[in-house]
C-alpha cells in the first residue's frame, strides 16, 4: 500500500531531513511512526501527500510510483489518502456540516450522494448534533472528529494522521484514538505520526520510529503480544 | 466542470464577498475611484474633443476664380471640389452675394454711401466656393490640390488656425492615452495588491482545498467568480455617479451659464456612455478576472 525504497529528502537550505528511508506499510495495517522534533516525521507526511517530492528514491502509494504524478494529476492522487492534521485545519467560516461536504463537493460528487453521506459520517464520529455549528464554537476534540469525518468521507483507502491529539487533553486524546482504531478496523490503512509515547505505548501497534531522518527501529507490538 | 459544480463555486464566490467584507469593500472603492476618475477624463476629454471639433468645422478654405471664368466651369470645378474625401461641405457664394454681405457687414447705416456705386458690383469677380472640412489636419493637402486647379486664381486659408487646432487636438489624444494608461495601471497594482492581501488572508483555506485534492480550477473559481463581481459592482457605482453627475451638470450649466451654452453644446449623456459604459464594465471585469487569476497563481503550488 505504501512502500518507501531510499528515500531521501534534502531541503533547499541543506538540512537533511531524510536520510536513506525504506519501510513497507500493508493494507489494513494501523501504524505509529514516532521520533523527537526534526526527527523526519512531518518531512515524511509531506512526501507521502505529495506536497514535497524526494531528492532521491522512490515513493509508491495505492501501487502508484509518485515520480509519476505530475501536477495536475496531484489532486486526483490526494482523494486517495485522507489526512488530519495538529491544527484540525477545518474551513473557520464553514459548519460542521458544510466542512464535511466540502470534500465531497471537491470531487465533484452528486449533491444526493452529499447529501445521504454527510449525515452518515457526522453520526459515525458523533457530532450528528452539531452539524450546524461553527468550529470555534467546537472543542478541539470535536473539532478533530469533524476533520476525521471530512478526511474519510470520500472513503479513502489511507488515513494519515499528523500529530492528531498534539492539541487535545488526555480524555479527547483517547477518544480520537479510539476512533482512529474503529476506522483501521473497517480496513483503511492508518498511519498516524506522533511523539505521544504514552499513547503509542498503550496502542499497542507498528511502532516506527525516526532518528535525524533515519528508521531507527520498526517493530510490531501487536504481534509480540500475540507471541 | 460540471454545471452542479459551477453552481456551487458561483454561490461560495458571492458568499466570500460577504465572508470577505472588509476586503470587498476596500477593493470595490478602489476599483470605483479608478473607474469614476477614467469616466470623468472621458467625459471632459470626449466634451473637448466635441468643442474643438466645432471649431474645426468653421475653418474654411474659399477658393476665387480667374477672371471671365464661365459659370459651367466653376460648376466644375465646384464639383470636383465636392468628391474629395476630406471635404466636408463645398458652399458656392456668388459675386452679388459677396457683395451684399460687404454692405450689410460694412455700411450697416450709411446705405447712402453704399448707393453710390449704384448697379456696380465692385466685387464683380469675387464669387467663390467657402469649402469645409471634416478635419482641419487634411488642410494643407487641399490647398495645394486647390491651387493645382484649372481656372482657380486664389486660394485663401489660416495656415495658422488649422495647424494650431492639429497640434492641440493631438496634444488633447496625447494626454488622454497618458492619463488613462496610468489611471488603468493604477488601478491594476491596487486591485492586485488589494487581492493579494485578501489571498494572504485566505492562504490556509487554500492550502486545506488543496490537501483535500481540490484541482486548481476548483480553487481558483470562486476568487474568480469574487474577483468578477467587485469588479462589476466597482464599475456599475461609478458608471451611475457619473451619469447622475454629468447630466446634472450639463443641465445646470445649460441654465446657469447661458453665453456658454451658446458658444458650444455638450456631448449628450447617451453619447458618452455609449463608449463609456461597455469600456468600463470590460475594464472592471477584466481588472478584477486579471487580478485575482494572477494573483492566486503563487498560492496554487501547495
Amino acid at each position: 500500500m505504501i512502500r518507501m525504497e531510499n528515500v531521501s529528502k534534502k531541503y533547499e537550505t541543506g538540512v537533511d531531513a531524510l536520510n536513506d528511508v525504506s519501510l513497507h506499510i500493508n493494507p489494513g495495517e494501523f501504524v505509529f511512526i514516532t521520533g523527537d522534533s526534526g526527527s523526519g516525521k512531518s518531512t515524511l507526511i509531506k512526501l507521502l501527500l505529495a506536497e514535497l517530492r524526494p531528492t532521491q528514491g522512490k515513493i509508491v502509494i495505492n501501487g502508484r510510483d509518485l515520480r509519476s504524478v505530475n501536477h495536475r494529476l496531484i489532486p486526483k492522487f490526494r482523494r486517495n489518502i485522507g489526512c488530519v492534521f495538529q491544527d484540525f485545519r477545518l474551513l473557520p467560516d464553514r459548519n460542521v456540516y458544510e466542512n464535511v461536504a466540502f470534500a465531497m463537493k471537491v470531487v465533484e460528487a452528486p449533491t444526493k450522494e452529499i447529501k445521504r453521506k454527510v449525515p452518515m459520517m457526522l453520526s459515525m464520529v458523533n457530532l450528528a448534533g452539531k452539524y450546524k455549528s461553527l468550529p470555534k464554537n467546537l472543542s478541539g476534540g470535536e473539532q478533530q472528529r469533524v476533520a476525521i469525518a471530512r478526511a474519510l468521507v470520500n472513503e479513502p483507502k489511507i488515513l494519515l494522521a499528523d500529530e492528531p491529539t498534539g492539541n487535545l487533553d488526555n480524555r479527547n486524546a483517547w477518544e480520537i484514538m479510539k476512533l482512529l482504531d474503529e476506522i483501521n478496523e473497517r480496513g483503511t490503512t492508518v498511519v498516524v505520526v506522533t511523539h505521544n509515547l504514552e499513547i503509542v505505548k498503550a496502542m499497542n501497534k507498528r511502532v516506527i520510529t525516526l532518528k535525524k531522518g533515519s528508521v531507527l527501529s520498526d517493530e510490531d507490538r501487536r504481534e509480540d503480544d500475540e507471541i | 466542470m460540471k454545471f452542479s459544480t459551477f453552481i456551487y463555486n458561483l454561490k461560495q464566490g458571492l458568499k466570500n464577498i460577504w465572508r470577505n467584507k472588509m476586503f470587498s469593500l476596500a477593493s470595490i472603492a478602489t476599483m470605483t475611484a479608478c473607474i469614476f476618475l477614467f469616466g470623468l477624463f472621458y467625459s471632459i476629454g470626449s466634451n473637448f474633443q466635441k468643442m474643438l471639433h466645432e471649431i474645426e468645422e468653421g475653418v474654411a478654405v474659399t477658393v476665387f476664380f480667374n477672371e471671365g471664368i464661365s459659370e459651367e466651369e466653376i460648376q466644375n470645378i465646384g464639383s470636383e471640389i465636392s468628391k474629395r474625401p476630406e471635404v466636408k461641405e463645398c458652399k458656392y457664394k456668388s459675386s452679388d452675394e459677396a457683395w451684399e454681405e460687404f454692405k450689410a457687414e460694412y455700411f450697416a447705416g450709411y446705405e447712402e454711401a453704399a448707393a453710390t456705386f449704384g448697379d456696380d458690383n465692385p466685387l464683380a469677380s469675387a464669387n467663390s466656393y467657402e469649402i469645409y472640412l471634416k478635419d482641419v489636419s487634411a488642410q494643407s493637402e487641399l490647398v495645394s490640390y486647390l491651387e493645382s486647379l484649372n481656372g482657380v486664381r486664389e486660394v485663401r486659408h489660416s495656415e495658422v488656425a488649422a495647424k494650431t487646432l492639429t497640434d492641440f487636438n493631438r496634444l488633447i489624444t496625447y494626454i488622454s492615452v497618458s492619463v488613462i494608461a496610468i489611471l488603468i495601471a493604477v488601478a491594476v497594482f491596487l486591485i492586485s495588491n488589494t487581492v493579494t492581501v485578501g489571498i494572504s488572508v485566505r492562504r490556509e483555506e487554500i492550502a486545506i482545498m488543496k490537501l483535500i485534492g481540490a484541482k486548481d480550477s476548483f480553487v481558483r473559481a470562486p476568487f474568480i467568480v469574487e474577483g468578477i463581481t467587485i469588479g462589476l459592482i466597482g464599475s456599475i457605482i461609478p458608471l451611475i455617479i457619473l451619469w447622475l453627475l454629468y447630466s446634472r451638470i450639463i443641465q445646470y450649466v445649460a441654465d446657469r451659464f447661458l453665453f456658454l451654452s451658446r458658444m458650444m453644446s455638450f456631448v449628450p449623456v447617451e453619447d458618452v456612455f455609449h463608449v463609456l459604459l461597455p469600456v468600463s464594465l470590460i475594464l472592471g471585469v477584466g481588472i478584477g478576472y486579471v487580478g485575482s487569476r494572477f494573483t492566486l497563481k503563487k498560492h496554487l503550488k501547495v
